[in-house]
């Protein structure tokens, strides 16, 4: 293990990741709106608010799949000290964590089942900027229409088709974060 | 750290953090299917069950050092429920507190709605004795998991048809059922149905926590909430027919308070801070006093 594994966590965790917990669920309560988070400092490629929401929702009894980059000796070091998921493939995973790209196919995650649609996995989806420009969203926790510079649109509505099955996603970007729960609708406008 | 020692060496907000991480992913499921009760490892909280631990359990995951925090019991800010719930958190978790609503970021209720509007920022606890809407209905816990599962929700429907039929009207005038965005049938828990239109459409995000039943769920910003009814029965709120005694306000929910033993009664707000408000403002009642 390198020494830069122990770096990077939270300071003051607590305080820290009760702030954090707040925007992020005021992001996915409010699909499109993006928030900024901070307090981890988590190794290359990992975004500081990829970071932070592994550090405030992940830990021993979660596990974690970390695709594609993402999925380096630095980052496995930092998850085993910080948070000790289990890391795992994506067929068993409740949280998984890298770009778009490395993601695909999505539908190896979990969608919960009919009777505990609880039972899905959460993508963290690192992207290189979030904008409020791009898709249409509606839904619960939007008054009228949101939008956000979604990687696609077809999968999403495919997610949301299965609804209340689906995965749910965090974007990330830098400090900033976005959520997108299965609940929303995603038009192409 | 001094800041943890000085509340009483506890950790903030008093639970660990493991305990926390599970109940805020319970409660980011809980928003991402609107109305469906998520599972979760509720613990012992230092008081019995029924005084709120499922909402303090909440109330704990979501705080931050920085909010102002409000209780209630039954619309009022001054009873025991209240009172201990708001110590315990400024003793745990340094919180500022406060009675007045618009002050308010989080606000941990038992069994009302504030009176005042609530705003986009603001947190809504509900404290939940019975999660589950179709339990007197089906005692099985698998029985109502695979109707939520088939959206089978005739037997809710028997029921009101069997209020109308014995009483003339749909006689439930608490825990009023309502369907949300069109999917999960879900228990608002004890409030009275005069509250229901208030959860549909509503700015705040809204969470409801069931400590002993261990469940968590969920109503996010703006989410439709629909009271179950019938074409020829529509869902009416119900009150006292009356006006506050102290504040004069005709449209706020009342509480009835038995003042003698010689049929004496009044009719009061039961929300306090409303009630409070309105007074400071000059407005009086039948038996209230000019502030």
């Amino acid at each position: 293990m390198i020494a830069d594994a122990l770096e990077g966590g939270f300071t003051e965790a607590p305080v820290q990741s009760a702030r954090a917990f707040r925007e992020i669920l005021e992001a996915m309560a409010r699909p499109g709106t993006i928030r900024r988070v901070q307090g981890a400092a988590p190794p290359q490629p990992l975004s500081v608010a990829a970071g932070v929401a592994l550090l405030v929702l992940t830990d021993p009894t979660t596990r974690l799949h970390l695709a594609g980059q993402a999925d380096c000796p630095a980052v496995r070091d930092w998850v085993a000290f910080h948070i000790g998921a289990p890391v795992v493939g994506a067929e068993e995973a409740d949280f998984a964590v890298g770009t778009w790209a490395a993601l695909q196919p999505v539908s190896r995650f979990r969608i919960g089942q009919p009777d505990y649609p609880d039972r899905s996995a959460t993508l963290i989806v690192e992207c290189d900027r979030l904008v409020n420009h791009g898709p249409a969203l509606t839904g619960p926790g939007i008054e009228t229409v949101s939008w956000l510079n979604l990687p696609e649109t077809a999968t999403f509505r495919a997610n949301r088709s299965l609804f209340p099955l689906g995965f749910d996603c965090l974007f990330t970007a830098g400090q900033q974060i976005a959520g997108l729960p299965r609940s929303t609708r995603v038009e192409n406008l | 750290m001094t800041e943890i020692i000085e509340a009483g060496a506890y950790n903030f907000a008093y639970l660990d953090e493991q305990t926390k991480r599970m109940i805020r992913r319970a409660i980011l499921k809980g928003i991402a299917v609107p109305g469906y009760q998520v599972p979760f490892a509720s613990r012992e909280m230092p008081m019995p069950y029924g005084w709120g631990t499922g909402g303090v359990q909440v109330t704990a995951a979501c705080l931050v050092p920085e909010d102002r925090l409000k209780v209630i019991d039954q619309g009022a800010d001054d009873t025991t429920n209240a009172v201990s719930i708001r110590r315990f958190f400024q003793r745990t978790a340094g919180v500022s507190v406060t009675e007045a609503t618009t002050e308010a970021t989080v606000i941990q209720t038992r069994h009302r709605i504030p009176e005042t509007p609530l705003t986009e920022g603001q947190i809504l606890v509900y404290q939940v004795p019975i999660p589950e809407p179709l339990r007197f209905l089906e005692p099985r816990e698998t029985e109502t998991r695979k109707m939520h599962e088939l959206e089978e929700y005739g037997l809710m429907h028997v029921k009101l048809y069997e209020d109308i039929a014995r009483h003339g009207q749909i006689a439930t005038s608490y825990a009023y059922p309502v369907k949300v965005e069109g999917r999960y049938v879900m228990d608002p828990s004890p409030i009275p149905k005069f509250d229901n239109p208030k959860l549909s459409g509503n700015p705040a995000i809204q969470l409801f926590g069931a400590g002993r039943e261990q469940r968590i769920y969920a109503l996010p910003p703006w989410t439709e909430a629909v009271s179950l009814d019938f074409d020829d029965h529509p869902f009416e709120t119900s009150k006292a027919p009356h006006d506050c005694d102290l504040c004069g306000a005709r449209d706020s929910y009342l509480d009835e308070v038995i003042t003698d033993d010689q049929g004496g009664r009044m009719f009061v707000c039961s929300d306090t801070d409303f009630c409070a408000g309105r007074r400071a403002k000059g407005h009086t009642g039948r038996l209230g006093e000019a502030a």
